[in-house]
């Protein structure tokens, strides 16, 4: 090959570079492992994290089981190595999946169209809110303290040099839910969107319908915004909301310790062409055969660069469809059981603990610590080989005597009842 | 002639919905342990839904060969070169997919006590200090979730020092050459974009840049080697250029496998840059993501690096969350760590010397493909190749046959197409990446093709006009698709119409559905 590029070095194809910019020493990294060494090092360090704990940490990321199926689809080769599906006559199965996902999630959400995914829940909520500025004309966000401390923080980050200020209204201090008087008090006739968290983050099920009407009577769009998706197979889908944002990592997606997960933007289809990122939507070949492609592309950044409705190019492809073979295992019938299981669970645990806040929650609740600190409680729980809640501390300081707990299809009956004892000790 | 194809039966599949029958499942949860609790009663009947309408019903056999079936309707890596230039669709090792589903990695949570969490803490500081090393620069973030969201964190960056010097500035400079992400962030960060013309060797024009680099300018995002597959050869001038001025250099890393091992941005004047670990870290592209984007930069712009940061303390990893000066947070809890396990195995199965190896049998790869092809197709810009040459339409294009055209011939040559219609500067471009996966095998093959291809719109322009021929979808009406959006399934509203197809009937209701 370099004979017949006329070269005589691997060396000569880097001659143009000026002396000036090349390494002129090996890069400082050890030599090349084999695949048996690779293994050992990954196993040796997951040996160093948490094994063989029971885990009641929510708050964003949940313990569900992963059907064995997800990782056979997305172990295939086709799926795992493909790019994103731009030539579509030979990408027909991506683009297939992706439009079941679209079609799943709207009927999950009640929305009517959905793009193919996000980045994750957190950055799902700025392009909402960033979405909601396009449709409204209006800049101000009126954002509920419950909505997951991270979201905010990233929307806050978004929202700064986009001449988008975010105000927050509170929770009722007794029943954990949206407090509709603060929201009042907050919206006004800037306001381009109300963002709501359903189950919240104390995972309590909020009441959409007076959010969505609070925000409509001042012209304002609800972006209802969900972390936890299991709860979709049971809770009524926010049909009063203009926007949803959501988090897939529920369905079949590992904790990772943070990523990557999915997330998702969905919305009724007079805003379709707000919508950032890709779509897939239906259309023929030559042939006149049902066919797929990525389409509305007019609103993205490789075409419209700097107009673009946002700069996002790669999402999450592979693991949207580990969400759609999550549900395709499920369906209908299964996610509904795996909803009430989760919510049999929670309510068990709860039932034998002392709860901080009064309304309804679907699989996670806030604990008062009892006369203990929910730090001490923790560390009694990991001598049991338990990882206990999230102290609030960190997030709310009022609720710095409250820990958030959940229960999922995986938490075991002895040990919800040895995390009673700890609390009851 | 077509030497690495040929056709086989490959089945038909309707859609899950079509699919779906009531009362079918495939999955088994455990009897529940504890006493089952009414949703209506403890959540409020208003609050709880009847059903998920429509969802599918399907049993596991139906589930696997649904998905297996749509999956050989996609090309893959695992199936060729795949040259598409700029995305650098390389192998992607599966000693990686293994290691990420580790039990101790993949399942541990992010709010777990960190002295649980030290392993996986050590892997991502070990992978943060082995980027800083391939680039040259003092710090990196591994928060961001792909390109395009390290290149919003960077400006972001750029924007905080630059307020914290008393004025953030109004306008980033962007080369006419750069990736669409580069201008639409810049929006995204609230600044206002300037092209800068590329100059005849598709290089940064030296002297258009000084004119327009003033005391607004906060910075100029540039991509290098460039989406010609060009190295900026005055780059150390142009960051001269601009830090005279008090502005900054942005690197769009996307092209930074042309690099690792034989240059490093922190040493050619580079200030703060992104990396794409699913391009030169063959994390997997899964159609279109998970990406990770981690940000490396110089000690300079540390301080506004997002929240929050690993630190060691008292010998343990921790995270630190008191950075005054940080831009915030750009996603919640540490990033893709699935994607950083992957990116950090893939660096120590090459080690050094395997990462420079990687880079010259890339530039190798593109430079034999561009000497091969050059005869046949037109390469408007010389300058010397580095990891993929871009050609033109031009000569092909008199016979009225464009790069579009072109590209849906190759797939029935059994090759994925080069990127069609990009770098914009470019009339008719065929940008053209081989990565260094491909062996000189499977690049005579695409060689051969593409010499076919110029052969036939010489003398049978109408076989590439409306190629694909082979496939098991042809062209496919884009067109249509954007002008009536049909974006989900809905259910056949007219009564006696088949919407719950047996498998043997898959064809008909291909077309009934058609008539939708």
């Amino acid at each position: 090959m370099l004979s017949a590029i006329g070269a005589s070095s691997l060396e000569d194809l880097f001659s143009h570079l000026p002396d000036e910019v090349r390494l002129n020493r090996p890069l400082n990294i050890a030599p090349g492992q084999s695949e048996y060494e690779i293994v050992d090092y990954f196993r040796a360090r997951g040996e160093e994290n948490a094994n063989g704990y029971a885990s009641f940490l929510g708050a964003g990321v949940y313990n569900h089981y992963r059907p064995v199926l997800v990782d056979t689809v997305v172990s295939r080769g086709e799926f795992l190595t493909s790019y994103t599906p731009y030539q579509a006559e030979i990408s027909q199965g991506t683009l297939t999946t992706i439009f079941e996902f679209q079609t799943m999630i709207c009927q999950l959400t009640g929305m009517e169209v959905a793009n193919a995914s996000m980045y994750d829940g957190s950055t799902a909520v700025p392009e909402a809110a960033m979405m909601a500025m396009r449709v409204t004309g209006r800049d101000r966000i009126v954002a509920a303290r419950t909505l997951h401390p991270e979201y905010r923080e990233v929307l806050r980050t978004y929202a700064q040099h986009q001449g988008m200020p975010v105000v927050e209204c509170g929770y009722d201090p007794a029943s954990g839910a949206l407090d509709l008087d603060d929201l009042e008090k907050n919206i006004d006739g800037e306001t381009a969107a109300v963002i709501i968290q359903s189950p919240n983050f104390f995972g309590i099920v909020e009441d959409v319908r007076p959010a969505a009407q609070i925000a409509h009577r001042h012209g304002a769009l609800l972006i209802f915004v969900f972390a936890e998706a299991v709860s979709l197979g049971i809770l009524e889908p926010p049909r009063d909301a203009d926007i949803v944002a959501g988090e897939l990592q529920s369905f079949a997606i590992s904790p990772g310790y943070g990523g990557p997960f999915a997330g998702i933007i969905a919305t009724k289809e007079k805003f379709m062409r707000q919508l950032p990122g890709r779509i897939v939507g239906e259309t023929k070949d030559t042939r006149g055969n049902r066919a797929f492609c990525l389409t509305l592309a007019t609103r993205e950044q490789h075409i419209r660069r700097e107009k673009a409705t946002s700069n996002i190019c790669t999402n999450q492809a592979l693991i949207a469809l580990m969400a759609t073979v999550f549900m395709t295992v499920y369906g209908k019938q299964g996610l509904r059981e795996l909803a009430e299981q989760n919510l049999a669970k929670a309510h068990y645990l709860a039932g034998k603990l002392p709860l901080r806040f009064s309304a309804p929650f679907f699989n996670e609740f806030v604990a008062s610590a009892n006369g203990r600190t929910p730090e001490r409680l923790n560390e009694l729980l990991l001598e049991k080989k338990i990882i206990g809640g999230l102290p609030l501390k960190r997030f709310y300081p009022e609720l710095g005597n409250a820990m958030l707990i959940c229960a999922t299809e995986m938490s075991r009956r002895e040990k919800l009842d040895a995390v009673a004892e700890v609390f009851a000790q | 002639m077509i030497k690495k194809v040929r056709q086989h039966i490959n089945q038909n599949e309707p859609l899950l919905f079509e699919r779906s029958s009531p009362g079918k499942r495939g999955y088994q949860l455990p009897a529940l342990d504890v006493p089952a609790v009414d949703a209506a009663k403890v959540l409020g009947r208003h609050n709880t839904r009847s059903e998920i309408e429509d969802f599918p019903e399907v049993s596991e056999v139906e589930a696997i060969r649904h998905f297996t079936r749509l999956s050989t309707h996609n090309y893959a890596i695992d199936l060729g070169l795949y040259p598409l230039g700029s995305c650098t669709m390389k192998y992607n090792p599966r000693v990686n997919e293994q290691v990420a589903r580790i039990d101790g990695l993949a399942w541990a949570h992010p709010y777990q006590p960190e002295t649980l969490s030290q392993g996986i803490l050590e892997v991502l500081a070990t992978l943060e200090r082995m980027l800083a090393e391939i680039t040259g620069m003092d710090a990196v973030t591994l928060q961001p979730a792909a390109g395009a969201h390290g290149e919003f964190t960077g400006i972001l960056m750029i924007r905080a020092l630059l307020e914290s010097r008393g004025n953030p500035r109004k306008r980033l400079l962007i080369p006419d050459s750069a990736h669409g992400t580069n201008p639409a962030t810049a929006t995204m960060a609230g600044y206002s974009v300037e092209n800068i013309k590329s100059n005849d060797c598709g290089m940064v024009d030296l002297e258009a840049l000084a004119r327009e680099v003033d005391e607004n300018v906060a910075a100029l995002m540039i991509t290098n080697p460039n989406t010609l597959g060009v190295f900026e050869e005055k780059i150390t001038r142009i960051a001269g250029i601009l830090h005279a001025k008090g502005a900054l250099v942005y690197m769009d890393g996307a092209n930074m496998n042309a690099l690792v091992g034989i240059a490093r941005p922190g040493d050619f004047g580079v200030d703060v840059m992104h990396l794409n670990l699913h391009k030169t870290f063959s994390t997997p592209h899964g159609g279109g993501g998970p990406g990770s984007g981690p940000v490396a930069c110089r000690a300079v712009l540390a301080p506004f690096l997002p929240t929050p940061r690993l630190a060691r303390n008292d010998g343990r990893w921790a995270w630190n969350y008191d950075l005054p000066q940080s831009v915030g947070r750009v996603r919640a809890f540490y990033g893709n760590v699935g994607m950083h396990i992957r990116a950090l195995a893939y660096i120590l199965a090459h080690g050094g010397d395997g990462l420079r190896n990687a880079t010259r049998d890339a530039v190798l790869n593109a430079n034999y493909i561009r000497k091969l092809l050059e005869p046949y197709y037109d390469l408007p810009h010389k300058a010397p190749t580095m990891h993929e040459c871009v050609f033109s339409d031009d000569r092909q294009a008199k016979r009225g046959v464009r790069t579009g055209d072109i590209a849906k011939r190759l797939i029935d040559y059994g090759f994925h197409p080069y990127t069609v219609s990009f770098p914009l500067i470019v009339r008719g471009a065929m940008m053209i990446e081989p990565t260094e996966t491909e062996g000189k095998s499977e690049l005579d093959l695409f060689i051969d093709a593409l010499i076919s291809i110029a052969k036939e719109i010489d003398d049978t322009p109408d076989l590439v006009l409306k190629a694909p021929h082979n496939t098991r979808t042809s062209r496919v009406d884009e067109v249509a698709a954007a002008r009536k959006p049909i974006v989900r399934w809905k259910p056949e509203p007219k009564a006696g119409e088949t919407v719950h197809p047996t498998p043997e009937s898959d064809l008909a209701v291909n077309r009934a559905g058609n008539g939708r």
